[in-house]
C-alpha cells in the first residue's frame, strides 16, 4: 500500500519533532550543507558575473560584425634609417572595403572608419579627441544612440560638409555652459559645427578591458563625414617624433572596416576569405582581423570551465556536509533504538521505518538547502555593494543547489535509514 | 460455555543458534491455549523461555516449528510485513518500562499503532481522548512522557495498547518499574480491562500480580510445567 499523502505530512512532522529534540546538533549538522548550498550558488553567481563583462563588451562589437583593423607593420619589415623623411604606407585601403563588398558573399553592409587622434578647440577648451571619419551607417552598425539631433547624413556625405556629431562626454568637457548644438568644433584649424550628440553605449570599464590606451579619454569623439575627412585632413598624418629629427609620416587610408554580415552563420565562412583577399593585395602584415562571435565562443568557454571548477569546490564541501549529516543519522540511529522497537512492536514494517529516519535527514538537509540559498543569495548581494564586482545569481544556481541538497538528503539517508529498519525488533527493545 | 480460543499454540518450538555452533532449545513444544476474556498469567525463572513464549505470543518472533493461530490466522509462517500488520492490529503491548516515544505528547502517543495502520488520525482524535480519559490523562493531552511520573506513563501505555481494539493485551511486567501503590492502581485498570471482556497474557515474576489472572502457566525448561487456575472465569 502505498504512503498516504497525510502520512507522509505526519512522518514530516514527526522528523521536524525528532530534529528539534536536539536543536543543536540538527544546526551543526545542517551547517554543513548550508555552507555547500551557499557556496554554490555564491561562487557561481560570481562566475557568472565575471563572465558577463567581458561577453557583453563582445556583443557591443556585435556578433554578425567582422572587424578589420589597421595595424602599424613590425619595426623589422622597415629598412633600417630608411623612414626617416619618408612616409609609412600602410594599413587598410578604400579599394579593400569596396572588394570585401562586392566579393564576399553574405556582406550585408561595410563601414569603412578613419580615425584621428586630434586635438579639439572650443574657446577656452582645448581637448584630445578622436576623430572619426564615417558613413551615416555607423550609428546602425557600431551601436551608438543619437540623443539629441541628428548623425551626419548621406547629404553631408555628398557636399563634404563640415558638420559632426559627437559624444555626450565631449559635449558637456567642450561646452559646458552651452547648447552644442548651436556651436562648431575647431579641429586642426577647420570648424565643423555640431548637428547631433550620440552616446556611447560601452561602458568605462568595457573599453579598458578592450585595450584602449591609458590616460586617454574614452568617449572623447567626433564623428564627421567620410568624404569630409579625407579633403579636409587627408590621408598622410604628419607626428612629431621625438627622438631625431622633426616629423614621421604615415600614410594609411582606413584604420577600420567593420563587415556587417547577413547572419551568423555567414560570419564564419567569410573570416578565411576575407583574410585570403586581403593577403593578395597586402605584403606585409598590417591588418588584423576580429571576429566578436568568436571570441563570444571562447568567452563562454572560459566561462564553462571556470563553472565547472567553481562548482566542483562547491560540490565537495556539499558532499562533506552529506557525510556529516549520515554521520550523526547513524549516531541518531543508535541512539534510538530502543524507539525503533516500538514502532516495530506496534505495527510499523520495516519500510515505515526507513521512510521515518529517510524523511528525517531529508528534512535536516532540506532545511540546509532552504537556509542555504538564503544566505547564499544574499552573499553575492553583499559581495557587489562592498566591491565593484558584479554577481549574477541564477535560477538555475539555485536549483541546482536546492537540488543536490535534497539529492545528499536521500543518498547520506538511505543507509542510516536501512540500518534502522534491519534492527531486531526484540534486540531493539531490550537496547538500553 | 466454551468461548472461542483466541490464541492457539500447538507444539511450539524455538531454537538459538549462539555463536554458530551451539544450539539452544529455548521452547521445546510448548502448548498454550487462550480464550476470549480470559486472564492468564505466565511465570517462570529466568531461562523457563518465559521471554521467548512472549516475544511469540506477540508476533515479535517466529517459531522454528510448531503452529500458533492467532485469532484463527496461523501467524507462525508469516512474512515480516504481515507480521506487523498483525502486532498493529490484534495486538497490543504493555511493557515494563512503558516505552512510549519521547518525541511525542501523550495523544499522540495513544495515536502511534493507528498511524501504522494507515488511519486517519484526524477521524479517530475523539477515541483517543476516550481512551486518556479512561485512564485519568484527559488533562495532559499535550504532555510529554518526561512530564509524566512513572504510573502515568504506564497509563498511557495502557490506553495506547487499547487504541487498536486488539485481541489480546499482552502486558510484560507491567509494574515491574513501578512501586506498590501505582503497581496496584495499574493492575486494578488491568482488572478492570479484563472485566470489560479484554483477553489479557501478563508476564512476571511475581506471585501477588499473578494471583489476580484467572489462570497462572508455570514454564519451565521450554515446556509450560503446570497451570494453576486461580479462580473461574467470571464473566
Amino acid at each position: 500500500m502505498a504512503m498516504r499523502a497525510s502520512q507522509l505530512v505526519s512522518t514530516i512532522k514527526l522528523g521536524i519533532k525528532s530534529l528539534l529534540l536536539h536543536k543543536l546538533r540538527s544546526g551543526l549538522t545542517m551547517l554543513g550543507i548550508i555552507f555547500g548550498v551557499c557556496s554554490v550558488i555564491a561562487m557561481l553567481a560570481i562566475g557568472e558575473g565575471a563572465s558577463y563583462e567581458a561577453q557583453e563588451a563582445i556583443k557591443n562589437l556585435g556578433s554578425n560584425n567582422i572587424i578589420i583593423r589597421s595595424l602599424k607593420p613590425p619595426e623589422d619589415t622597415k629598412e633600417a634609417g630608411g623612414t626617416r623623411g619618408r612616409e609609412l604606407n600602410y594599413g587598410l585601403t578604400y579599394d579593400d572595403g569596396a572588394r570585401i563588398y562586392s566579393t564576399i558573399p553574405g556582406v550585408h553592409r561595410v563601414l569603412p572608419m578613419r580615425i584621428i587622434r586630434e586635438n579639439v578647440r572650443f574657446n577656452e577648451n582645448y581637448l584630445p579627441c578622436q576623430i572619426i571619419g564615417t558613413t551615416p551607417i555607423y550609428p546602425e552598425i557600431a551601436g551608438v544612440d543619437v540623443v539629441r539631433g541628428r548623425f551626419i547624413c548621406d547629404t553631408d556625405e555628398l557636399h563634404q560638409q563640415n558638420v559632426c556629431a559627437i559624444t555626450t562626454g565631449l559635449a558637456n568637457r567642450l561646452f559646458p555652459y552651452q547648447d552644442p548644438l548651436t556651436q562648431a568644433v575647431k579641429v586642426d584649424g577647420v570648424y565643423y559645427r555640431v548637428v547631433g550628440l550620440v552616446q556611447e553605449q560601452s561602458t568605462t570599464d568595457q573599453r579598458s578591458q578592450a585595450g584602449e590606451m591609458e590616460g586617454e579619454p574614452l568617449d572623447n569623439n567626433i564623428y564627421i563625414p567620410m568624404s569630409t575627412s579625407r579633403s579636409r585632413i587627408g590621408e598622410l598624418i604628419l607626428k612629431r617624433v621625438t627622438s631625431g629629427f622633426g616629423v614621421e609620416a604615415e600614410r594609411v587610408e582606413l584604420h577600420q572596416i567593420t563587415v556587417q554580415m547577413k547572419d551568423t552563420e555567414a560570419v564564419e565562412i567569410a573570416d578565411a576569405q576575407i583574410k585570403t583577399l586581403l593577403n593578395r593585395f597586402h605584403d606585409q602584415n598590417d591588418y588584423e582581423i576580429i571576429v566578436p562571435l568568436q571570441l563570444l565562443r571562447q568567452a563562454e568557454q572560459t566561462k564553462r570551465i571556470f563553472n565547472i571548477v567553481l562548482g566542483s569546490i562547491a560540490a565537495i564541501s556539499l558532499l562533506v556536509g552529506g557525510i556529516g549529516i549520515m554521520n550523526i543519522m547513524l549516531a541518531t540511529v543508535t541512539e534510538r533504538t530502543r524507539e525503533i522497537g516500538v514502532r516495530r512492536a506496534l505495527g510499523a514494517k520495516k519500510r515505515d521505518i526507513t521512510t521515518q529516519f529517510l524523511v528525517e535527514t531529508v528534512v535536516l538537509s532540506i532545511g540546509g538547502g532552504l537556509v542555504g540559498v538564503l544566505v547564499g543569495v544574499a552573499t553575492p548581494f553583499i559581495v557587489s555593494n562592498l566591491t565593484d564586482m558584479i554577481t549574477i545569481v541564477t535560477f538555475w544556481s539555485v536549483f541546482l543547489a536546492f537540488g543536490i541538497s535534497g539529492a545528499i538528503g536521500i543518498a547520506f539517508g538511505i543507509y542510516p535509514a536501512s540500518a534502522a529498519a534491519k534492527l531486531d525488533p526484540i534486540e531493539a527493545l531490550r537496547h538500553e | 460455555m466454551e468461548r472461542k480460543a483466541i490464541i492457539q499454540i500447538e507444539g511450539i518450538e524455538k531454537k538459538y543458534v549462539l555463536g554458530g555452533e551451539i544450539e539452544v532449545l529455548a521452547l521445546r513444544g510448548a502448548d498454550v491455549t487462550i480464550r476470549e476474556g480470559e486472564y492468564v498469567a505466565i511465570m517462570g525463572p529466568s531461562g523457563s523461555g518465559k521471554s521467548t513464549m512472549l516475544n511469540i505470543l506477540g508476533c515479535l518472533d517466529r517459531p522454528t516449528a510448531g503452529r500458533y493461530y492467532l485469532g484463527g490466522d496461523d501467524v507462525s509462517k508469516m512474512p515480516d510485513d504481515e507480521l506487523s500488520e498483525v502486532r498493529g492490529k490484534r495486538i497490543g503491548f504493555i511493557f515494563q518500562s512503558y516505552n512510549l516515544i519521547a518525541q511525542l505528547t501523550v495523544i499522540e502517543n495513544i495515536q502511534v499503532p493507528l498511524f501504522y495502520q494507515g488511519k486517519d488520525l484526524a477521524e479517530t482524535y475523539d477515541r483517543c481522548v476516550e481512551l486518556a480519559s479512561l485512564v485519568g490523562l484527559s488533562e495532559r493531552l499535550e504532555h510529554r512522557p518526561n512530564q509524566l511520573s512513572g504510573g502515568q506513563q504506564q497509563r498511557v501505555a495502557i490506553a495506547r495498547s487499547l487504541v487498536n481494539d486488539p485481541l489480546m493485551i499482552l502486558a510484560d511486567e507491567p509494574t515491574g518499574n513501578l512501586d506498590s501503590a501505582t503497581g496496584l492502581e495499574v493492575l486494578d485498570m488491568i482488572d478492570r480491562l479484563n472485566a470489560d471482556g479484554k483477553t489479557i497474557v501478563l508476564v512476571t515474576h511475581d506471585d501477588y500480580v499473578a494471583e489476580r489472572a484467572h489462570r497462572v502457566l508455570h514454564m519451565k525448561d521450554g515446556l509450560i510445567d503446570r497451570e494453576v487456575v486461580n479462580r473461574p472465569e467470571t464473566n
